[in-house]
């Protein structure tokens, strides 16, 4: 097998002594960013971005997609011991971490729950191994008008699939591709929207935006529930870890399916929440114990923890053989590829070979050094939750302006952070979704290219986005996916009006 | 005296309508300010599309997006957005937030950041004055040291730091 060689060579290349060293800084720094508030994976990621500008790529992405994998990690953390759910899709995981905490039986829930994560984040890492150099080799014969119908897929399936009110999903898309448009346009060399400001001639950062929208607003949430936290206390020895391991084989069944929820609801971007939920939802309806769901159910951890992380890794397939990502911070990731000099997409499985294998390589091994670290060192984490807000929100708070300063060297773009840290927090409030904006962000040069370039070479006719058996598949496939909840809806609908008249037409 | 009923009670605020109606009206004001701007410069066809063509369709959408969130805020239950005392601690990180940021500028971010250090610190209140000073002299060094001295980060330096030699 051509790919297990690569493979190999990956794993000697991510297992140099300063790629480890990166590794395990990554996957400490990813737990802090994961526990406290404020910093998620796709800010915690955006802040450090500039540090590595220096870096040799390879290392630099070793080091990120680390502290993504800690991130993922120190999520369960507040959710089972504070009842604070770090990311979104750590939400499910309170349902039934926080009630096993309250019993005492913190130490097993938060094995139960990296465990879960290692599973399910080990689930995709080998779906990305052998699945995307697939996909990125399909994608090598794809023209403009195929990548188009790849990005109306993603962002199609982010309307049809979200839980959101879906007006708000499609102005929070919009929004992103217009704020993208701003600035130098790449194909005539124009200047959009700028209204005559120099400032806005460089256009918004992405990473702005998203230290803005994820870090000062979430800091901006979190104090208007005052300032302390109230957390149970959890140490982890060996022979708690080593019985609830031997538990575990139990689970199998609640294991594979989440696992499998969450690498097909991974690859179909915005989906890590979803499957969080679904994963918990299916282990509720098919489990023995479906009724202790809730009052502190060790399945009830597994369940949302494993799906959400293979759908958190799967979500980096797309992003690696096709240059789109499935979640904000994998988002964030590209961004620190076109930074780095690195074209994503297909092409880069044949150009940069040492760098997507030696990626791949560490997310085996970031995984399991992130899965030791963190059950060596929960205690360490929660007493950082133990620390004031009051020392910790003006370090978070002063860290974020740093990193929207370094990005270019501006100190507008501190305001322009600030200003997007009030947006966010109204936007959250208001239930308006934060990650398609960044997606759309990222991705909307690129989509925008790819309809230009498919419509100079069709001479503007519609039809060359149903020219061919490929691209006429990927268009009908974002047709299905956009209605897919919306006629979801209307069926619901319809049916709950049926059952109110009937009761009516009986009497 | 009742109790019991305070709890029911929600908690005096502004109300979520208001601020959903601004919200989508400021998204339709958005909208139209992409619209005018891209169809100003060209959003047509002149042997290809124009650098507007683009922003134009996805303002449209975006401009049907904002009128439907428009409509259905008039029609959605109208809960709290934000009770006062919640507003009251946001305001209370808002405030020494955009000093800090308003200070960058003139004195530095080692200087603005010990100010906002102690500002912040100081209007929440909850720690004692020794260990407010400690932070705000240590961060801003901390940050000296891993930003500057370690990985030669240029950061905004004001007159304290040109007085130091740097």
């Amino acid at each position: 097998m051509d790919d297990l060689s690569s493979l190999f060579t990956g794993f000697q290349i991510a297992l140099s002594w300063h790629n480890v060293g990166f590794m395990a800084i990554g996957v400490v720094l990813g737990i802090i960013v994961g526990v406290l508030p404020g910093l998620g994976g796709p800010n915690g990621v955006a802040i450090l971005l500039p540090l590595t500008f220096g870096m040799d790529p390879t290392s630099a992405i070793i080091l990120l997609s680390s502290i993504y994998w800690g991130a993922l990690f120190g999520g369960a953390i507040t959710s089972i011991l504070f009842n604070i759910p770090g990311e979104a899709w750590s939400v499910a995981t309170t349902f039934d971490g926080y009630p096993m905490a309250v019993q005492g039986k913190a130490a097993e829930a938060l094995t139960a729950a990296f465990t879960a994560s290692f599973i399910g984040a080990l689930s995709g890492v080998v779906l990305i191994t052998f699945v995307a150099p697939l996909v990125a080799s399909f994608a090598l014969r794809f023209g403009p008008a195929e990548f188009f119908a790849v990005f109306l897929l993603t962002f199609c399936s982010f309307i049809g699939m979200g839980r959101d009110n879906r007006a708000k999903i499609l102005a929070s898309l919009c929004l992103g591709f217009l704020l993208a448009a701003v600035g130098l346009d790449s194909i005539s060399g124009d200047l959009r929207m700028t209204f005559g400001s120099t400032e806005l001639m460089r256009g918004f950062d992405f990473l702005i935006v998203v230290i803005g929208l994820f870090g000062v607003s979430e800091i901006l949430l979190t104090v208007e529930e005052g300032l302390v936290f109230k957390g149970k206390q959890a140490k982890i020895d060996l022979k708690v870890v080593l019985r609830t391991w031997a538990g575990l084989p139990r689970y199998w069944a609640t294991l594979v399916r989440s696992s499998i929820v969450g690498m097909w609801m991974g690859v179909t971007p915005g989906g890590a929440i979803a499957a969080s939920f679904m994963g918990y939802g299916l282990a509720k309806r098919f489990s023995k114990h479906g009724k202790n769901f809730g009052k502190g159910e060790i399945e009830g951890v597994l369940a949302p923890e494993t799906a959400a992380h293979a759908a958190g890794t799967s979500a980096l397939l797309p992003m690696l053989a096709l240059g789109i990502p499935g979640s904000a911070t994998a988002a964030v990731l590209l961004g620190g590829l076109l930074v780095w000099g690195l074209q994503p997409g297909p092409m880069l499985f044949v150009e940069q070979k040492d760098f997507v294998w030696g990626l791949i390589a560490s997310m085996y091994l970031g995984n399991i050094a992130g899965l030791i670290i963190v059950l060596a060192t929960v205690p360490l984490f929660a007493a950082i939750m133990r620390i004031p807000f009051s020392f910790v929100a003006p370090v978070i708070l002063i860290v974020c302006a740093i990193g929207a300063y370094t990005i270019s060297n501006s100190i507008f773009d501190i305001w322009l952070m600030l200003v997007f840290g009030v947006v966010g927090y109204v936007f959250k409030k208001l239930d308006y979704p934060l990650a398609p904006l960044v997606l759309a962000l990222v991705l909307g040069d690129r989509a925008e290219d790819a309809f230009r370039q498919a419509l100079i070479g069709s001479g503007g006719a519609l039809d060359v986005f149903w020219a061919n058996g490929l691209v006429t598949t990927l268009v009908l496939l974002s047709m299905m996916l956009l209605f897919w909840g919306p006629v979801g809806d209307l069926i619901a609908a319809l049916n709950r009006r049926g059952r109110a008249e009937k009761p009516a037409a009986a009497e | 005296m009742s109790s019991p009923d305070e709890a029911e009670a929600p908690e005096p605020g502004i109300a979520r309508r208001p601020v959903e109606v601004a919200t989508a009206a400021i998204l339709i004001g958005l909208a139209g300010l992409v619209l005018w701007d891209s169809y100003g410069r060209g959003a047509g066809w002149d042997g290809g599309p124009q650098n507007g063509f683009f922003p134009a369709r996805v303002g449209w959408l975006f401009l049907a997006a904002a009128l439907f969130i428009l409509f259905q805020s008039f029609r959605s239950e109208n809960q709290v957005f934000v009770t006062w005392r919640q507003l009251a601690q946001v305001v209370r990180v808002l405030g020494p937030l955009v000093l800090f940021v308003a200070l960058i500028a003139p004195l530095g971010l080692y200087v603005a950041a010990a100010i906002f250090i102690v500002v912040f610190m100081g209007v929440i209140a909850t720690a004692r004055w020794w260990s407010i000073l400690l932070t705000a002299v240590l961060v801003p060094l901390a940050c000296f040291w891993i930003f500057e001295l370690q990985f030669r980060v240029p950061l905004p330096k004001g007159p304290l730091e040109a007085a130091l030699g740097y």
